[in-house]
């Protein structure tokens, strides 16, 4: 699985955003801020499903913590991007959101 | 039809006579032997006539299973409601409970989640006030 399909969901995108809120959260956790907070009803199996494609491309890992499974962020495959197309210092660095792509 | 009683299934129910009293502060409303087991409610302190929480002894072979699932989820078993989820939060840490989510702003309601050591996971909910 490569970053560039695990990223080109809007759900995987905003799962990715809650998990930088906060490390470590399980699947309750994350489909509760995907419903409330992002409007994204998807059902836990749909959830979980995208959450497999984001470990399989290593942006998640998980981690038992007691007896639940809980989900981290790994940032680290995404620096391939910046590596590969470089930001020069002198081009026009403001930053779009997902709502500015979307709309 | 009224909801008088709910309940949660519980390993040990002297152990969570312990747990949802000591700890979480609810009152023993019944605690009647009936053989092996016993027939144990609790209440709210701010409700003493309200909803009977029944500590049921989880003692079908389904049970284990079907908690274990919810559990891996992180899912709730039930919840409960709180004034001040944050306030909740830091008594109960203060009292040894492990929370498997802090306290999170989901917009309209403040949730976190918590063990109860009985085999559970518990949400405790604040409504927040709407502007």
């Amino acid at each position: 699985m490569d970053i560039y399909r695990a990223i080109a969901d809007r759900t995987r995108r905003a799962i990715l955003d809650e998990l930088v809120d906060r490390s470590g959260q399980s699947l309750f956790e994350i489909c509760g801020r995907l419903i409330m907070k992002h409007g994204i009803g998807s059902s836990r199996q749909a959830i979980s499903q995208h959450l497999d494609v984001l470990e399989a491309a290593g942006l998640i890992r998980t981690r038992r913590e007691g007896r639940s499974k809980l989900h981290w962020f790994v940032g680290a495959p995404l620096k391939e991007i910046g590596e590969r197309w470089p930001v020069s210092t002198d081009e026009d660095t403001s930053h779009s959101t997902d709502e500015d792509i979307e709309k | 039809m009224r909801i008088n009683h709910t309940s949660v299934p519980v390993d040990d129910q002297q152990k969570a006579l312990r747990f949802y009293t000591e700890t979480l502060g609810f009152r023993v409303k019944h605690n009647i032997p009936l053989g092996e087991h016993a027939w144990i409610t609790v209440v709210s302190e701010e409700a003493p006539e309200g909803t009977e929480l029944v500590l049921e002894p989880a003692e079908h072979p389904a049970i284990g299973p079907f908690r274990k699932a919810l559990v891996e989820d992180g899912i709730p078993y039930t919840a409960f409601t709180v004034d001040d989820a944050a306030a909740e939060h830091e008594r109960l840490v203060a009292k040894g409970v492990r929370f498997v989510q802090p306290p999170t702003d989901l917009g309209t309601v403040i949730t976190a989640v918590f063990d109860d050591t009985c085999g559970n996971l518990i949400q405790i909910m604040e409504e927040k006030a709407q502007p």
